[in-house]
């Protein structure tokens, strides 16, 4: 970051400098997406080699296919922002490839289910629509007109699929034929929409009204009103579609949307109070809840009672198989998980064949990308485009934590799709649009910058 | 990162719980991968050795087991199935092999050699990374390594066809320094049938376990047998070295029949010529009377002093497999103490126990320690261990065994072991007959003890035992010297052909084919 002023140069702000313009740096994006597309053809490789000793046959074909949609988005970024954060993109191009080559590694073990090319024409729709954004989207910030369409975008898509089957258990896919897709994905977007849209226009009214009860001061609820309605919708539909994480998600969501918004500590607190009761109630009613509530707390109880491993156990069997540096890609046995290992569990795989070594930097490389977002948002002063970075990287961190604590046992297991990682299209194409959202939202943030914050 | 001072009281208090905001989320990173740090480090072995995880199984079967080596050539193998659990063993001879070799069945595990030798043969042992500490951190598997064993193929060959139909066993040493040279039960099974996972693997196991003949056990060293007359060796020597006897040609005073101290059972002889015979009459014609008394004249202690120096009573024999105690018995009457000194009542031993008393005779009076492991190699050829001969016992003075060796010769050459006598060689032997059964109803057991010399060969070069559990013929005419002899000379006589040079002693090697002699193993 440039920091006008850094300790030890005290007297560069005295002088009232004409404000600086900040570089581009398109070079070092396209340099570190060149780095992410080596990493990943290198991991093609290595599994390649560990399986059948040579290298695979597609290596050139899939570098090239990543390479080209890279570039296809590096080239959108530098005609459209050019003044986006750097890192947003390379590291959407390093997790996107990662994926892909966990899922042709996992496709290796089952013959008869090939994944990775469908995830690889996912990545195909997912990075046109990432450049249909940053090229149509002018300014972010435009969106806040259409606040309440993304509110009832959101319901309508959350709503579709009780009308369709529903697989595995759940209701969540529109299926047509043998093409399916989540609505529920491209909802999370619209909702952080029609959050940071409602929460921007009534956030005085939501901090400076309303009744004060002992230290909380609640908020009137005529302002109140439409989002608790909208939130306990979605939340209710998810509830029905036994969707837990995504309601988990949304719940997160818009407690920290809401607190960000009002500044307001006593939105934690009630925020805390209903999800603990929504949480009691939820297990007591649902089997479906209560048994992964069981399963987390004593996931070798199938061992014991010589039903052998469950998904958890499996799960957690794969992590430790990696200890510190993994067994390397391509010599672990994580497709004992069985189903969803290469969806839900993907990270699994991650975490026995790189390791804690592995499993650690993508848990960093997430974390940098919700940093960058938070940045974008920080350095905004649009209080709607500070709300939507911060609820897009949010959605990202809420994500990853509910996922990856699922399957490292740290929390109960709840579906949810590790972004970029997991196969599964819908999930992708999303995180490819709030990628590009971002980088639309740092490229206004650094643009703008007029030398009075670091951006 | 600084902020301007001139926003309002909302965007400062909206810039501070952003700041929370994400400190929470920094709080979440670090849980997991603290969590992380937990399942894949610190609970890491406890998750690996849960018996649901199937990990260590594929990688046991991941990679080829490595190969168990007789005279330079291997008799195991492995087949690869591509299944989950990838690679199977493949025996060849696996019946002639199988008291060596043991089985590996992915369902039912390892035994004898296979057990003993996993970690090698597995690629586990970490002597077999060329870096040890980093094959650890990075949790390496080596290609398994190769056991060489010390078997002679010949003699292996010679004890199998020698016992063929019977029910028996046959353990061969080298005297000079331990060496197994052959170990073979009858009947036995093909340890192949046991490998992999198919449905006719439990069928084999299920019809293994329910024979009758038992074909699983190992009577060579899992078996104890009364050994009959041939513990009379024992005797003899505990007679000379105590000096009950001085010289094996003095007449002993002992009647025939010998009525057993304290009861009024007349033990009887089969030979003749046995009341007041000289040690050296009573050995060659196995004289039961005679031995009886010595053993109550030597009496309790020393006879058990000599059981113990020849090997009995040692649980903790391992060869590398453990071997069942031979035992003498341990607070006999005077009556008692007179059959067991004629390999009766409570004294009980395996063949490999009466090839070592054999062994001790041809070889000065030391015991050494029996071993079947040669040296274990690293796949490609590098020697990982080498075994060193050792002493395991004095069972005697040189003395005794130089007049015992004299006593055993007398008995191949005019006694009872006239059917083990090999023409350009010295042979020693002694025969035996066991009762055994309720009452000795039992069909006798037929026992021979023997070793061999060649007669330009400046040492014995093998010692055996041979027992047959259901020999032909009617029970009178059962006999160690006929029935078990015939089998001791025929190894005998493999051991002694398939060693061309007379110089044969533990500093040549008799195998040298490859890759026992890669890496100059035999320098010591």
């Amino acid at each position: 970051m440039i920091q006008p002023g850094t300790p030890g140069t005290s007297t560069a702000a005295e002088t009232p400098a004409p404000a600086p313009r900040l570089p581009r740096r398109r070079g070092i994006e396209f340099t570190l997406i060149l780095l992410a597309v080596l990493i990943s053809v290198y991991g093609y490789c290595a599994v390649g080699l560990a399986q059948h000793g040579t290298l695979p046959p597609g290596a050139v074909h899939y570098g090239a296919g990543l390479g080209l949609l890279a570039l296809l988005a590096h080239g959108a970024v530098r005609l459209r922002a050019p003044y986006a954060d750097p890192l947003l993109l390379p590291i959407a191009v390093l997790l996107n490839g990662v994926g892909l080559v966990l899922i042709y590694r996992l496709d290796l073990e089952t013959p008869g289910e090939r994944e990775a090319p469908a995830q690889l024409y996912w990545s195909t729709v997912g990075v046109a629509l990432f450049v249909a954004v940053v090229v149509l989207l002018r300014a972010p910030r435009l969106l806040q007109r259409y606040t309440y369409v993304c509110g009832v975008a959101a319901l309508v898509l959350l709503v579709l699929p009780i009308f369709f089957p529903p697989l595995n258990g759940a209701r969540l896919w529109l299926r047509i034929g043998d093409f399916s897709i989540q609505p529920g994905e491209f909802a999370k977007v619209l909702l952080a929409v029609f959050y940071a849209g409602y929460l921007a226009a009534n956030r005085h009214a939501l901090a400076f009204s309303g009744r004060r009860i002992g230290p909380l001061q609640l908020p009137a609820g005529r302002v109140l009103g439409p989002v608790v309605a909208i939130w306990l919708l979605s939340v209710a539909v998810l509830v029905l579609e036994r969707d837990l994480g995504t309601s988990l998600l949304f719940f997160g969501l818009f407690i920290v949307l809401l607190y960000i918004a009002t500044g307001r500590t006593g939105w934690i607190a009630v925020g805390l109070l209903l999800a603990s009761l929504g949480a009691l109630a939820v297990a007591r009613l649902e089997p479906h809840v209560h048994s992964r509530v069981h399963e987390w707390l004593h996931p070798f109880a199938s061992i014991d009672a010589g039903q052998g491993a469950g998904q958890i156990a499996q799960s957690l069997f794969a992590f430790a198989a990696g200890g510190a540096l993994g067994t390397g890609l391509g010599l672990g046995h994580s497709i004992l998980i069985g189903f969803a290992a290469k969806s839900d569990f993907i990270l699994a795989t991650a975490g026995e064949e790189l390791g804690l070594a592995g499993l650690s930097a993508l848990f960093l490389v997430y974390a940098l990308l919700v940093e960058r977002g938070y940045r974008a948002g920080l350095a905004l002063r649009d209080p709607f485009g500070r709300l939507l970075a911060i609820g897009l990287a949010s959605i990202v961190a809420l994500q990853v934590f509910v996922i990856a604590g699922g399957v490292t046992g740290l929390i109960p297991m709840t579906g949810l799709a590790m972004p970029f990682l997991a196969q599964g299209g819908s999930s992708l194409v999303t995180n490819w649009i709030i990628v590009a959202l971002l980088i639309r939202i740092s490229d206004v943030a650094r643009s703008q910058y007029d030398g009075s914050a670091a951006p | 990162m600084s902020l301007p001072r001139d926003l309002g009281f909302a965007r400062r208090k909206g810039t501070r719980a952003i700041r929370r905001a994400a400190a929470l989320y920094a709080l979440l990173l670090i849980a997991l991968l603290v969590n992380a740090a937990r399942v894949q480090i610190v609970e890491s072995s406890r998750y690996g050795d849960n018996p649901a995880n199937r990990r260590p199984m594929i990688a046991r079967y991941g990679q080829p087991r490595g190969d168990i080596l007789v005279d330079g050539r291997a008799v195991t193998g492995s087949r690869d199935t591509g299944g989950l659990l990838r690679y199977e063993r493949t025996y060849r001879d696996g019946p002639l092999y199988a008291p060596v070799t043991g089985f590996a069945s992915q369902v039912y595990g390892t035994t004898l050699l296979e057990a003993a030798q996993d970690g090698v043969l597995a690629g586990t042992a970490p002597q077999l990374a060329p870096m040890p500490a980093w094959n650890d951190a990075v949790r390496g598997r080596s290609p398994g390594g190769a056991v060489v064993t010390t078997l002679d193929g010949a003699a292996q060959r010679a004890a199998y066809q020698g016992l063929a139909g019977r029910t028996g066993a046959v353990a061969a040493i080298e005297p000079a320094t331990g060496r197994i040279l052959a170990l073979v039960s009858a009947p036995s099974y093909d340890p192949g049938e046991l490998s992999g996972t198919s449905a006719s693997v439990t069928r084999a196991w299920a019809r293994l376990n329910a024979d009758a003949a038992r074909p699983m056990l190992n009577r060579a060293i899992r078996e104890t047998y009364p050994p009959g007359s041939t513990f009379k060796v024992v005797t003899a020597a505990a007679a000379l070295d105590s000096g009950v006897v001085t010289d094996p040609d003095d007449a002993t005073s002992s009647a025939d029949p010998y009525l057993l101290p304290g009861t009024r059972t007349r033990l009887t002889n089969e030979a003749s010529g046995c009341a007041d015979a000289s040690l050296r009459y009573a050995f060659t014609w196995s004289c039961n009377t005679v031995f009886a008394k010595l053993g109550v004249d030597i009496g309790l202690r020393n006879m058990r002093v000599a059981a113990t120096a020849f090997g009995f009573d040692d649980p903790a024999l391992r060869i590398p497999f453990a071997v069942a105690p031979s035992t003498f018995a341990r607070k006999p009457d005077a009556s008692q103490l007179a059959l067991s000194s004629i390999g009766q009542f409570d004294t009980r031993a395996t063949p490999l126990q009466m090839a070592m008393v054999a062994s001790a005779v041809a070889g000065d009076g030391t015991i050494m320690a029996p071993y079947l492991v040669e040296r274990t190699t690293t796949r490609s050829g590098r020697t990982v261990s080498t075994a060193e001969p050792r002493a395991l016992h004095r069972a005697m003075s040189a003395g005794t065994a130089a007049r015992l060796r004299e006593l055993m010769r007398n008995v191949v050459e005019e006694g009872t072991g006239r059917n083990a006598a090999i023409d350009g060689a010295t042979v020693g032997g002694k025969t035996g007959t066991a009762q055994h059964g309720v009452g000795n109803s039992g069909k006798p057991y037929a026992w021979f003890v023997s070793w061999a010399q060649a007669d330009d060969a400046p040492q014995p070069a093998v010692a055996v035992a041979v027992v047959v559990e259901d020999a032909a013929g009617e029970r009178g005419e059962i006999s160690g010297g006929g029935n078990a002899a015939p089998i001791a000379r025929a190894v005998m006589e493999a051991v002694l052909n398939s060693r061309p040079h007379p110089l044969n002693s533990p500093q040549h090697p008799r195998h040298c084919s490859e890759p026992a002699c890669w890496g100059g193993a035999f320098a010591r």
